[in-house]
Order: C-alpha cells, then structure tokens, then sequence
C-alpha cells in the first residue's frame, strides 16, 4: 500500500509540476516601425488595440484621443438598473487601462481628413498619421425623443439604463418603486443599429422578476414595443424569446418606434405603420437611436448607401479595413457592420486589425477574419440566463457545445455575466484576453 | 471563448480577484497541498481514524462552498435551470468538501502530530 501511496504521490506531483511548467504561448518578436498611429476612442475597443499594438510594435508612435476622463464598464448597466450593483461598478478612469508608451490625447477629435491623414482634436491639436483606428463608439440620441430629457431619469417612472452608470442607478430607483406600486411597464428599442440588442429585452425580464418576487406582478401589464416584426434579429432566438415573452405573460406590439414622451400625462408616441399611436406607462426604459458619432458623420468615412441615417464606417465586414481607406479600421461600435455593437464582438474583433495593421507594417498580408460573432448573456431573471453567440449569418455559435446550451435559461449562464465576464473584459483591455 | 489559454486563464483570474489576493490564494492552496504531501508522507501514511474525523467536516465545506458562490451572484438553489447547473453545483460542493476535509486534516496533524505510527 506505501508504494502505491507513494506512487500516486509521486505522480501527482509530476503531473502538478507539468501543469505549472506548461509553456506560456510564445509571443511574436515585436515588428520594427516608426509608425505613427492614431486611435480615436479609449474605449473597449481603443484601450485593448492600444495594448497589443504597443506589445505587437516597437518604436511606433501611438497616440489615443480621447476626452472622456471616465471608463464605463457598459455591460454592467443591467446589472446597476437591476439593484444588483452600485454605479462604481461600471466606473475606472481611462488612464487605468493605457500602456505607459501610448499617448493619450484628452480630447475629442472634431474632424477627420483621410486624404490628409490627419485628425484635428477640438482643442485644435493636429495628429498625422499613417494608421487610424476609428474606435470612437456612438451617440445615444436623446434629443430624438421629444419630451424627455436625462434629468427626468429616476422620477415620474422614467427610467433609461442605457445613459451611464447614474441614470443606470436611477432608473433602478425608478423600476423599483414599479414593481411595489404596479401599473403600466412600457418597454422598448429604437430602430437604429444599436449597443447590445438583448439588453432591451433583458431589462423587461428583470423588471417581471422582481414584481414576482414582491408579490406586485397581479398589479400590473408589461408591455414590449418592438421596432420591426420581431424581437430579435437571430430568428431562432427570436422564437425563443417569443416563447418566454407569452410564458411570462408580456403584451407585444410591434412596428412601434418611440418618438416622443408626454411625462405628464406618462403616454409614450410611437411611430407605427398606421401612423402615431399613444401607449401609456407608469414605468418607461427609453432607448433612444444610437448613430456615430458626429465627427465621423461629417466626415468621409460612413458607408454612402447603407445606415445613412446612422453614419457607420464603411469596413469591409471580415477585416474591419476601410473600404476606401486602406490605411483606416473602424472597430467596436463604430465600425459598419450588420452585427457587433458589443463588448465580446470588440473582444473578437481587435484581434483582427491587431493582425493586419502589424501585418501591413511587416510587410505581409494579414489572415484573421472576424465573422460577425456575438455573444449575448441574455438574463431572464435575477439567477438565471441565456448564453447566445451568434455570427453574422444568424448561426449560434456556442462557446461551449454539448455543455453550456444557448438556448436554455441556465444558473451557469448568469455565474459568467455575474463573475467572469467583467473580468474577461478587464483582461481584454490590458490585451491578455 | 475564441483562445482558452493558460495566460488567458490567468489574466481573467487576476482581474477577477485582483493580483494580489490572486496569488495570495494559490499560494495558499499550493501550501496546503504541499503540506497535506508532507505529513503523508512523514506518516507513511494517511491515517485513516483522522482522516475519517476530518471527512465529517466535508458536508460543512461543500454546503459552504456551494452558499459562498450564491451569495456572490445574487442567486439561489431555485435557479438550478439544467444538467450543467446541476454539475456545477456538485462540482463546487465536491471542491469545498475535498478542500476543507484536506485542509483539516493537515492542520490536525500538523498541530497534533501522531505519538506512534497507527496507519
């Protein structure tokens, strides 16, 4: 017996000794330039090229504009209109994630010259470059919605999760006092491109939750404005949702496309094909259109055809390149492609440009592809959630095949929106993920 | 997930619970599997009346475990939606129950190492 004790000891040490002595995936020796590069935004997508590009790069001069001194963790706003997370959750300063060898530019660009190759800031400091990397995310159009305006968020039963972390934390207070007091839940999206698809329908989910929970759900009627026929644009998770939506007793309308509030008479106006149709509320999540940022809308880069009204970078869907700029990408929000405004397509997307800007600089041609991916941890309840990844031709694409299934509301699913994900992002900024 | 490397692994470890407390944990762990080999090895033996003493401690270690992670994610028992949750469940509770029989264990014959030889 002492032998085979001391057999599997040994064993198991050996094997433990393996494990840590597993070597680290080998880096590519950096890529001499004098490049310089310019990326305007620190966000997601910004701060995670700046990473690797420093890493990937050596003596290349990378400059990033950005004036936004804060860095929003976007995909904890569920979870602060939730109640489930304070505002700091979402909150880091966006010097915390920028290399040491990238400089940081705190300012908005306010013009882009392509033929120039040069970005003026609103301060007017002028960057040259040879590389840009448009990663400047999009505009939330407020104004868009007539009557409202965010400092009504929190009162009166308006809520608007989509605006920051405070109006997060506001409409929690918002939807909170709903689900004691009940009534008429108003829910929505805009019929733009726009940030995470699900969460409209996340929001809808939580709020349904916790009138459960409190006992208030006999109290009230939760209406879904839906923008188009559907409420999903993967179909088979769109039947997916229909079926949860009619088991968790949801009225839908759809074709309805919010236009205007009236905050004292709490009646939402919606665009409908049978022209403006009144719904009333006593709690609303408005999610206003969401369109680039004005700097890129006055500038060449947006597609000419497709979005006009939305002004996206025209990139060619695969490599993110610009299609009449070689030396430009579009990436994360930004960039003009059918799918992808979200963190975990900016996770699968930088590596791309990462791989055909470092390429075209070494002098080959760059092989990555992005394919649309997408991934949606689309919470039904406090608890549980569906783990959907899909791609651009509306295939689910599941991380985790046979184990994690995308279409099942899973304890497993929420473990990773409530534990792994911001983690993941966090390293997806420092470029180790 | 794109790339499940090891680096990867570590780096979402690290942001998830900060490098210190991060290293500081494995550090733990390794130095308690370190010295769960040391006595065994020092006894010879896994003394089967302890470690049998220890093992009533299991229950506590996995219903702890399992609790611990609720707690953290603002969820409950009643959110087990498939066979998946319910394997993950078993697998954090075997994981408490293995680690605290194991780490009772060593403490005890750490602290109160055997007069003679009795395995």
């Amino acid at each position: 017996m002492q032998t085979n004790r001391r057999q599997f000891l040994s064993l198991a040490a050996g094997a433990a000794a393996l494990a840590a002595a597993a070597p680290a995936p080998t880096r590519a020796q950096p890529v001499p330039t004098n490049a310089r590069i310019v990326i305007i935004g620190a966000g997601a997508a910004g701060a995670s090229l700046a990473n690797r590009l420093s890493d990937r790069l050596e003596g290349a001069q990378i400059t990033i504009v950005d004036g936004r001194t804060e860095h929003w963790y976007q995909p904890g706003f569920t979870l602060i209109a939730a109640g489930l997370k304070s505002g700091d959750y979402s909150v880091t300063q966006t010097t915390d994630w920028l290399p040491r060898d990238v400089t940081l530019v705190a300012d908005y660009a306010a013009e882009i010259d392509p033929e120039a190759r040069r970005v003026t800031t609103v301060g007017g400091t002028a960057l040259d470059y040879d590389f840009l990397i448009v990663a400047n995310g999009l505009t939330l159009d407020w104004d868009a919605i007539e009557g409202f305006s965010l400092d009504m968020v929190g009162e009166n039963g308006i809520g608007a999760h989509y605006a920051g972390p405070a109006h997060a934390e506001a409409t929690w207070r918002a939807m909170d006092r709903f689900t004691d007091e009940g009534g008429q839940g108003l829910f929505l999206r805009p019929a733009t491109e726009m940030k995470c698809a699900g969460a409209p329908l996340k929001y809808t989910f939580l709020t349904d939750d916790y009138a459960r929970r409190k006992g208030t759900r006999g109290n009230m009627e939760i209406t879904y404005a839906a923008h188009s026929k559907s409420l999903f644009g993967v179909p088979i998770v769109n039947e997916k949702v229909r079926m949860l939506f009619e088991d968790r007793g949801f009225t839908t309308v759809h074709d309805h496309v919010l236009r205007a509030i009236d905050p004292g008479a709490k009646t939402a106006t919606f665009e409908t094909p049978e022209g403006p149709t009144e719904l009333p509320y006593d709690f609303i999540n408005v999610i206003p259109p969401q369109r680039a940022p004005e700097v890129i809308r006055n500038s060449p880069l947006p597609w000419a055809d497709r979005w006009v009204d939305q002004g996206w970078v025209e990139v060619d869907p695969q490599t993110l390149r610009h299609a009449r700029y070689p030396e430009v990408f579009g990436v994360g929000d930004i960039a003009g492609v059918p799918k992808g405004k979200t963190a975990a397509s900016v996770k699968w997307q930088v590596p791309v440009v990462e791989d055909h800007l470092v390429a075209q600089i070494a002098g080959r041609e760059g092989t990555e592809t992005y394919n649309g991916y997408t991934s949606c941890p689309l919470i039904t309840r406090v608890g549980r959630a569906m783990l959907v990844e899909f791609d651009y031709n509306n295939n689910l694409t599941p991380s985790f095949p046979g184990m994690i299934a995308p279409l099942e509301e899973l304890w497993i699913s929420w473990l990773m929106k409530e534990v792994a994900l911001k983690a993941t992002y966090n390293a997806m900024l420092r470029g180790r993920a | 997930m794109k790339e499940m490397t090891l680096g990867t692994l570590l780096a979402v470890f690290e942001e998830m619970f900060g490098p210190v407390l991060f290293w500081a944990l494995v550090a733990a762990a390794v130095a308690v599997t370190v010295a769960f080999i040391y006595v065994v090895i020092r006894d010879r033996a896994i003394l089967s009346s302890r470690f049998l003493r220890a093992e009533l401690l299991a229950p506590v270690g996995a219903v702890a475990a399992v609790a611990f992670v609720m707690m953290v994610t603002n969820s409950g028992l009643g959110d087990i939606g498939g066979p998946i949750d319910v394997i993950t469940v078993i697998g954090i509770a075997l994981a408490g129950a293995g680690g605290l029989t194991i780490l009772v264990y060593t403490l005890a014959e750490l602290l109160f190492p055997p007069k003679e030889r009795d395995g």
